[in-house]
């Protein structure tokens, strides 16, 4: 039996004595498009930067492609794309190329220059987001949602086979959300990359989805988009308080 | 002038460690600067002063010191600076700017306390101040020369890593790169540099060799790489001339340096400027 990619065992965390994730188990499997979903503070990015060996959890443990994530060595194998308004100098001066080829790095490993073939592996990733024409602009001088392209090709050139998004739409337009989205929908498809990103973006991600988790400190539902109806009203109270109309039609229509 | 540099040694040592700098400095600024760090080469040029002080202090009053170049114990005092910034960092976790000023005055407040205990030396300290055309020995030279070696073999090979790092640290510790250790070293490094650049630019005013060149480029340079070169031409041309300027008119090389590096500045600020209302006028 092939492992899961991802299997998170009984993860606590706590936040200066403050909980944040209690007893999460979930796994995601190869080809799944996951969605996590929650209100402010239910600790979503908590559980991605756990994923990513970011923090360490509190409590329980986590396996990565079958390995414990503390002797997993294979990083270049889970993509990142971080909250672009989180971490990123938008006046860098770097070009778009320098930018993605630093998705290499941790591929061609310490001590050794780029090879050769970076520049034809970074315009592959940059035609993969539909970015082709851009590989020598400044990145500096792109809109929100092409940076975060950039962002999505860099974590792509190291071809990975889980990408872990972090709210990627923040600081894009919200015409060009639906596209970005679509975007993904067709790495998952074509490239059968793993997904697993964490969003505000309810009624957009829906239809591109194939699993949904939903976390407030702890996992309410998780398995296939369409099985959502089987949560209870109290359930979804449970999970996201009172303002839980607008991802009612999640699982269809039964909600 | 180049008459005088082959028959002067200390002229061939001050423009040969002068050459040295002008790359290093901006090469390591590219990187202090796009990572938001200017200030911490500032807060450890002044703890390099407490060493050089310190060591100064120790020649006069203990016999078997007097012949210690202060160079160690300004490359010792700059060392230990850039650690204790780094856990001060790590204690004030949400006020990380704190370490700065914190291991600014302790340099500062140390350096005045052993001025005033060693009485004359003024000379020597102007010259560590400003920086000195006449003041670099062969020894110093060498030991700027073994700090580009350990500079350009720290940059070589961790080139890739450290553009990661300052692009975007969080994704650099997400991709599994060791981040924390390649801070660590950046820093042993960065305060390597300011040491080794301090005799020739003076202790106030090394940060500024290596962020105003830099500021400079980045107006008109696209590209990281690009930023790198340009950066290094920029240094490389304040250095020249404000050494020779500080030559014929016997000035401190740091000020004609400096102020070399902040009228190239303004030429790109204004050449960039001229350049876009070239373009204005040229689409109205």
């Amino acid at each position: 039996m092939v492992a899961p990619l991802i299997d998170i065992k009984d993860i606590s965390f706590e936040y200066e004595q403050t909980k944040a994730l209690d007893n999460i188990s979930m796994k995601v499997e190869e080809g799944d498009f996951l969605a996590i979903l929650g209100p402010n503070g239910s600790g979503k990015s908590t559980l991605l930067k756990i994923m990513l060996g970011l923090i360490k959890p509190s409590k329980g443990k986590i396996e990565l492609f079958g390995v414990d994530a503390k002797n997993f060595k294979n990083r270049e194998w889970i993509g990142y794309v971080s909250q672009k308004s989180n971490s990123f100098n938008s006046g860098f001066p770097a070009t778009v190329e320098e930018v993605v080829a630093g998705g290499l790095a941790k591929k061609t490993g310490l001590f050794h220059r780029l090879p050769k073939s970076a520049h034809q592996e970074v315009a592959e990733a940059l035609e993969a987001v539909g970015m082709q024409d851009f590989m020598g602009r400044s990145v500096s001088e792109l809109s929100g949602g092409q940076q975060q392209r950039i962002f999505i090709a860099r974590a792509l050139v190291a071809k990975p086979k889980v990408l872990i998004l972090d709210e990627p739409t923040v600081g894009v337009d919200h015409q060009n959300v639906q596209a970005f989205y679509d975007m993904l929908a067709s790495l998952n498809r074509d490239k059968n990359i793993t997904l697993v990103l964490v969003t505000h973006d309810v009624d957009t991600v829906t239809d591109r989805i194939t699993h949904v988790a939903c976390l407030n400190q702890t996992i309410h539902f998780h398995g296939f988009k369409e099985q959502l109806h089987t949560m209870s009203d109290e359930q979804r109270e449970a999970w996201y308080g009172h303002s839980v109309r607008k991802i009612h039609h999640i699982g269809g229509s039964h909600a | 002038m180049i008459e005088a540099i082959l028959s002067y040694e200390f002229l061939q040592n001050a423009f040969a460690a002068g050459l040295i700098i002008g790359v290093i400095a901006p090469l390591l600024g590219v990187f202090i600067v796009v990572r938001r760090l200017s200030l911490i080469a500032d807060a450890l040029s002044h703890v390099t002063l407490a060493g050089i002080a310190g060591s100064l202090y120790l020649s006069q009053s203990v016999a078997s010191l007097a012949l210690l170049n202060p160079l160690f114990l300004g490359i010792a005092a700059s060392v230990a600076g850039s650690v204790l910034i780094e856990r001060l960092r790590s204690l004030y976790k949400h006020y990380e700017e704190l370490a700065i000023p914190i291991i600014l005055s302790a340099g500062i407040g140390f350096g005045a306390i052993f001025i005033s205990l060693a009485q004359g030396f003024s000379n020597d300290l102007f010259g560590y101040l400003f920086g000195s055309v006449s003041a670099v020995s062969r020894q110093d030279l060498l030991i700027v020369a073994g700090i580009a070696v350990v500079v350009l073999a720290f940059i070589y090979f961790f080139f890739k890593e450290l553009f990661v790092l300052s692009f975007d640290d969080e994704y650099a510790r997400a991709s599994g790169l060791p981040a924390k250790w390649i801070h660590f070293m950046f820093m042993i490094v960065t305060a390597l540099v300011i040491a080794g650049s301090m005799r020739i630019v003076g202790i106030l005013l090394v940060s500024s060799l290596m962020t105003i060149p830099v500021a400079t480029a980045m107006r008109v340079t696209k590209s990281f790489k690009q930023t790198i070169i340009l950066s290094i031409i920029f240094g490389e041309v304040s250095v020249i001339t404000g050494l020779v300027t500080a030559f014929y008119f016997d000035l401190a090389p740091g000020g004609t340096i400096v102020v070399t590096s902040i009228f190239l500045l303004l030429l790109v600020i204004a050449y960039k400027k001229i350049m876009v209302s070239l373009k204005k006028g040229a689409i109205a």
